[in-house]
């Protein structure tokens, strides 16, 4: 054989075994995609939380010993910062999950029919019990009387206050009556005597300005009008509201400033505002409470951050991961799951039963914080292209952290950056 | 060669052929000259098909994608022909993008290759310490890209490590990621501290690669430091100085984790460089189409950037003239 020969043989072989690879690899389960005997389901989430991935594995063991058609369920964990991003591109290069965790990104998901309706079945599933859910938790992922995503995490804002820290600083608050104009004041007295912060919202670091709805919504103010269509950044409610937080960040220093980090978890700083779901990170470092948001001009206001779980109208096995996620999500499993996520069941929503399963705040605690919160909770701002509205909101806003700068200004280039995307 | 052709290395298969006359009328297919082309296009096979999987097909997606309006929730695709061109000659943010994106290639090439040039010329010389130098400048090469900007972000914080330093020798540091100008000198500065490392070791071996007569006769000439640089060192060294350069502009056009990492673009548009820029328009705002038109842009300028320095390499390159 000569050299041509031998060189023609090797890259047929080569091509051969390369065809043969691509082949295996292209066949889902070696019986094809659609076949209902061997169904592999798949669950993109953003916890990598060991104790909770156990939890979801043990309930879908469960599941799958009543469904032997379900040969697989996969609960794939994706990095939370760029959960969006990579679902989004799993969904475009075709890769799409059965089901997935969503936050903000629902809207778009729900805009564009990318999610199965689950009223029905959910209705139909015996003792699944669909009046038990809390309507206020349902309302951000419904369109027209149909629920496109269960909203596994309901979980209220609230204050942590760090009350070493306050002592030190002989600070004195009485929660039935707090404003934020007092948390300001014992902030900024705390920053003064022991160095640390005052108060954070945690989370915002200057970008994500949707977290200070925890703020404003104190003040009367929102984002956008309630069709969604209007930016109402320019209300006098709203100027208000970044007055106050503007004079925490550079007059009274009650706020962290910009490019200044303090973690309340770790002690340094006496408030924060953050979700009761974060109440795991407490540790006895330091004396703590809990309180419901402070009040502002407006009253109290309480404010939700949610999560939800849909299934992919792309999936090829859209019935089974229907279906699954009526077990996942039944009243035994909500129970379960209420462990980790603040559940949207009514008849879990007492102080007792969260008190629970969690180890470090109260049945009192909970009760006024997370279950008379939910009735009347309002949402973080949520629209349709989300990512574009936060940044383009937070490019504008970027001039607002300066000692100098024009606030009622600022906020109307905030309306003309993201009127244009509210109007789409 | 052509008389290669007409000599066949081995005789006819004579049991094979159909006729003796035929068979000594007709060279054989597999001439020496065949063997070695089949063999050179087996050789760059891998490197082509990769180049046609990885650049050109993609290339031709982007051209077609940016033809398109592309809903990545549905899949769904609707041509919509010169759209997304019309969109990038009005879209008010583009020529901040645009300009800070001139400020980071000007800044970072600049800088890349004169520190680069200065550390090679000062650690072209024999003195104890000088492979532990060295060693300590290239050093930031191979360490994580995104673990090093990491890092440097918890030093330019306000309360950072930087502005701890400036404090104890009484200087009051800026917040050098949230103001717009400090923060392009931040983010350039990370940048040319991680990668000068290379253009060093490039110019070092192009240093070594001067003849020390051409050294020595010029001494003996009277000329001094700067004149031997000037009119010796730098044109016999052009060759490299070329290569970096394009290294440098092309590296600096793609540079993308640095500015995700540090400043995510900001304050305001002061950081957002080209390609974050696109990787925000594609993959955050799920806008492919226009993303795939500021993608072909970047690719239009590095390709453009690329050829007139190859174009001008015969003005200032040594080998060339």
């Amino acid at each position: 054989m000569n050299r041509a020969r031998k060189l023609f043989g090797a890259v047929a072989l080569t091509t051969a075994l390369a065809l043969t690879a691509a082949c295996g690899a292209s066949s889902d389960d070696g019986s094809g995609a659609t076949n209902a005997k061997n169904v592999k389901l798949r669950m993109t989430v953003w916890t990598s939380n060991q104790d909770q991935l156990e939890l979801f594995d043990t309930i879908a063991a469960a599941y799958r010993a009543k469904h032997p058609e379900v040969s697989s369920i996969t609960f794939e964990s994706l990095p939370f910062e760029d959960y969006n991003t990579t679902l989004t591109t799993q969904i475009a290069g075709g890769n799409a999950p059965d089901m997935a965790w969503m936050g903000d990104l629902s809207r778009d998901l729900i805009a564009s029919d990318a999610l199965v309706g689950l009223t029905d079945k959910l209705k139909a599933t015996d003792g699944w019990q669909y009046d038990d859910l809390e309507a206020s938790a349902t309302k951000e992922f419904s369109r027209d009387g149909t629920l496109y995503a269960y909203p596994f995490s309901t979980s209220p804002f609230a204050l942590y206050v760090n009350t070493d820290l306050l002592a030190k600083a002989k600070q004195k608050i009485d929660p039935k009556t707090l404003t934020w104009d007092q948390v300001a004041a014992a902030g900024a007295a705390v920053h003064s005597t022991t160095g640390k912060a005052g108060f954070v919202v945690r989370d915002f670091d200057y970008k994500a300005w949707n977290t200070l709805a925890t703020v404003w919504t104190g003040f009367g103010a929102a984002a956008w009008s309630p069709d969604g269509k209007k930016c109402t950044f320019t209300s006098p409610e709203m100027e208000q509201a970044f007055t106050f937080l503007h004079d925490a960040a550079f007059k009274t220093e009650a706020m962290p400033g910009p490019g200044t980090t303090a973690d309340f978890f770790a002690g340094d700083a006496a408030f924060t505002v953050a979700q009761v779901s974060r109440s795991s990170l407490l540790t006895d470092k330091f004396k703590y409470a809990l309180y419901p948001l402070p009040a502002g001009p407006a009253g109290r206001q309480a404010v939700i951050g949610q999560a939800g779980v849909g299934v992919l109208a792309t999936s090829k096995h859209r019935d089974q991961a229907t279906d699954f996620l009526a077990y996942l999500t039944n009243p035994a499993n909500s129970e379960k799951l209420a462990q980790f996520f603040p559940p949207p069941r009514k008849s879990l929503l007492t102080g007792a039963k969260l008190a629970a399963d969690n180890k470090v705040l109260t049945a009192a605690q909970l009760q006024e914080a997370v279950v008379d919160q939910l009735p009347n909770a309002v949402t973080l701002p949520n629209h349709t292209s989300p990512a574009e509205i936060a940044q383009k909101g937070k490019t504008a806003l970027d001039a607002m952290w300066k000692a100098d700068a024009d606030i009622p200004a600022v906020l109307k280039s905030v309306c003309s950056a993201i009127e244009p995307i509210l109007a789409k | 060669m052509a008389a290669l052709t007409k000599t066949p290395t081995t005789a006819p298969d004579a049991s094979r052929a159909p006729t003796g006359a035929r068979s000594a009328s007709r060279p054989p297919f597999w001439t020496n000259r065949r063997r070695d082309v089949l063999a050179g296009y087996l050789f760059i096979a891998p490197q082509l098909v990769g180049v046609v999987l990885f650049v050109l097909i993609p290339v031709g997606l982007a051209i077609w994608y940016s033809l398109s309006d592309w809903n990545v929730f549905t899949g769904k695709q609707t041509f919509v022909g010169t759209d997304n061109y019309a969109a990038l000659a009005n879209d008010p943010q583009l020529p901040s993008v645009l300009w800070a994106t001139a400020v980071f290639c000007v800044g970072v090439v600049i800088l890349n290759i004169g520190l680069g040039l200065l550390l090679a010329v000062l650690l072209n010389r024999r003195f104890r310490g000088a492979t532990f130098f060295r060693t300590l400048f290239f050093s930031p090469v191979v360490v994580s890209v995104v673990a090093w900007t990491l890092v440097w972000g918890f030093l330019l914080q306000d309360n950072g490590g930087v502005n701890g330093v400036l404090d104890a020798i009484g200087i009051t540091g800026p917040n050098w990621l949230q103001r717009g100008d400090t923060a392009m000198v931040s983010v350039i500065i990370t940048q040319v501290i991680r990668s000068v490392g290379v253009n060093m070791v490039l110019f070092l071996a192009a240093l070594q690669g001067v003849p020390s007569n051409l050294y020595e006769a010029a001494r003996i000439d009277g000329a001094g430091s700067r004149v031997i640089f000037t009119r010796i060192t730098l044109p016999l060294i052009s060759p490299t100085v070329l290569l970096t350069s394009i290294i440098t502009i092309v590296g600096a056009l793609q540079s993308f984790a640095q500015i995700a990492v540090l400043t995510s673009g900001g304050p305001e548009l002061s950081t957002t460089v080209l390609v974050y820029y696109v990787f925000q328009q594609a993959f955050e705002f799920n806008d492919i189409g226009y993303g795939s038109t500021l993608a072909l842009m970047l690719l239009s300028f590095v390709m453009l950037l690329t050829l007139l320095q190859w174009q001008l390499r015969r003005k200032w390159v040594f080998h060339e003239q």
